[in-house]
């Protein structure tokens, strides 16, 4: 194995290196069933976060599923999953033996069904930490709860109580002001916050020119990801640093050590990769290592300081601008 | 079957790479990656100037199923179609790859009681001529019904070389004026004890599908999609299945029992 950056504690979780995976972007049931134990040997994540769970079964979105962008994707997948109770019976036993903290990502339409997902995952002894998918429509609003301060603040509200186990709210990117997303999330009792989500996006079918153009996903639109939208997730991570406390996963086109240096300096405490898993399994382990380097290098404590006030100087000029 | 791969991807460097009709020919030094199954897949990217194309892509990698394993060394096939395929064909020996596999489950060999007969065509060569060297190898004998787009395209067959091939073309260039599924029909005729294993463009997949469906032969097909990940991660490479919902083709396939579908998707 190769040496990891410095051990990090995060919610009460001791965690080997800061880097994790970001929900929905690495399967480790089929990791496993692709690369066999080798997998578990090398494991490139200091903690797993599973796809999002639901209440009931969902098939997911009809294909296509995918379109590749100028140095991303879209993705319309429609998260697919077995249901809470084909999670618990299934999937459990088999990311429990896994060498790493297991996170729960669960998303409910109503706080009701957040609540008994949220109530059933903190029971297992085998799940660490639940995170909250929030890119969910409020179905009296129709806006995405995580879009919307107070609907947050009524859904974190509602079921904090339930569970004693870490919570973490994943923010979307798709709303007017994440950090007062952020703050409502950390006011109503939430440990931590994850951003940055997929970014709304969409693709026309190539067709002819007598065709009109209709959508190529077969879900409609979907959500971008990839370096495509780095500058974005830096950018959110530092706007949601500078009002909360709790602490961040920071998450959106990461590649390297130098990008994981780059949200950590923004105020992230765990860095979560996403669609480079996608192009390179073991990235993981590769950013982990290469970012022990990197904090080696000269000064770690003093550097991350100034890059921390520069990004603070840099938001607001964007802000007032 | 399956043979499970090593963690994570890898690099490997190019020992050649030619022309053979309209498809570009690469081989790889793999010298200690493991001996793939028939039908299974890699992901495969340049290590270079990956992403500097058309638009700015490719982004992800790509998937193919290889043409040939044999000493350390794997053989893909490949047709200019797309950002990807352009920029795979650019290489020459001494260019890197990165390469994860084998990914996926290939064939399964026909009951005893059954020949093998492959049919297919264009960029379906790769697997098929796979499996044609294992069944060979095997003692087996194999019929191939490869269908091309014209003359050029046609030249493609040479690459499976352990078995008996006939050909169709759309153009009548070379070999049967017509479908593949023509003369899978003929040679169902006359023999109807046969699993078929199929792989080539959608639209040839599903006149096979249906073929043995009407005929209640069984078969095997090697289905394509789009993929990001390759082994499991990203859900993007579904496909429907007639017990309901959709199985990823990249880890539940890319071979599937033809009975399991209800349509080859277009695309």
């Amino acid at each position: 194995m190769t040496p990891a950056a410095a051990p990090v504690r995060f919610c009460g979780l001791a965690l080997a290196h800061p880097i994790v995976n970001g929900s929905g972007t690495f399967d480790a049931i089929a990791a496993r069933q692709a690369f066999g134990d080798s997998l578990l040997e090398a494991f490139p994540f200091s903690a797993f976060v599973s796809k999002t769970i639901t209440l009931a079964p969902r098939e997911g979105n009809p294909p296509p599923r995918l379109w590749e962008t100028p140095a991303g994707m879209i993705n319309s997948i429609g998260l697919p999953n077995r249901g809470l109770a084909g999670y618990l019976e299934h999937d459990l036993p088999q990311l429990a033996q896994l060498p790493v903290p297991l996170i729960t990502n669960v998303m409910g339409s109503t706080a009701d069904e957040v609540g008994r997902l949220v109530e059933a995952t903190g029971e297992r002894d085998e799940i660490a930490a639940i995170e909250l998918n929030v890119s969910c429509p409020n179905v009296s609003t129709g806006l995405d709860i995580g879009a919307d301060p107070e609907s947050l603040a009524a859904l974190v509200h509602a079921v904090r109580p339930l569970t004693a186990k870490p919570l973490i709210v994943k923010l979307t990117p798709n709303t007017a002001d994440v950090a007062a997303v952020a703050v409502a999330a950390e006011a109503e009792g939430a440990d931590a916050v994850s951003l940055i989500n997929t970014l709304r996006a969409m693709a026309l079918a190539p067709g002819r020119p007598d065709v009109p153009p209709r959508p190529w996903l077969g879900g409609g639109s979907g959500g971008l990801s990839g370096p495509a939208i780095r500058a974005v997730a830096l950018a959110q991570v530092a706007a949601v640093a500078r009002r909360v406390s709790i602490p961040i996963v920071g998450m959106g086109g990461v590649t390297s050590a130098e990008h994981a240096r780059d949200l950590l300096a923004a105020g992230a405490t765990l860095v979560a990769v996403g669609t480079e898993n996608f192009r390179d399994p073991g990235v993981g382990s590769r950013i982990a290592a290469e970012l022990k380097s990197l904090q080696n290098a000269k000064t770690p404590s003093s550097s991350m300081k100034m890059a921390q006030a520069q990004v603070e100087v840099d938001t607001n000029s964007a802000d007032s601008g | 079957m399956r043979v499970t791969a090593p963690f994570g991807r890898r690099r490997v460097t190019l020992t050649g790479a030619q022309d053979v009709g309209a498809y570009r020919v690469l081989h790889a030094a793999d010298p200690g990656g493991p001996v793939p199954w028939p039908g299974q897949f890699y992901m495969l990217a340049a290590t270079q100037r990956w992403g500097a194309g058309h638009d700015e892509r490719p982004f992800l990698p790509r998937a193919f199923s290889f043409l040939r394993a044999a000493a350390g060394e794997l053989s893909f096939m490949l047709e200019d179609v797309g950002p990807g395929t352009r920029r795979l064909g650019e290489l020459a020996a001494g260019d890197e790859l990165w390469l994860t596999g084998p990914l996926g489950s290939g064939f399964t060999l026909p009951a005893p009681n059954q020949r093998a007969i492959l049919a297919g065509g264009g960029v379906g060569i790769p697997p098929l001529a796979a499996w044609a060297a294992a069944l060979a190898g095997s003692g087996l004998s194999v019929d191939a019904l490869l269908g091309f787009r014209d003359a050029e395209h046609a030249e493609g067959a040479r690459l499976l070389r352990d078995a008996s091939v006939a050909i169709a073309t759309d153009d009548g260039s070379v070999g049967h004026h017509g479908l593949v599924t023509e003369l899978l029909s003929a040679e169902l005729d006359r023999d109807a004890a046969a699993t078929i294993y199929a792989c080539g463009p959608p639209a040839m997949l599903e006149a096979v599908r249906v073929l043995c469906a009407e005929r209640a032969v069984d078969a095997q097909l090697a289905l394509e999609s789009g993929m990001a990940c390759g082994y499991g991660a990203c859900f993007g490479c579904v496909v429907g299945v007639r017990e309901g919902g959709y199985v990823r083709v990249c880890v539940d396939g890319p071979v599937l029992d033809a009975a399991r579908l209800a349509a080859v998707p277009a695309h």
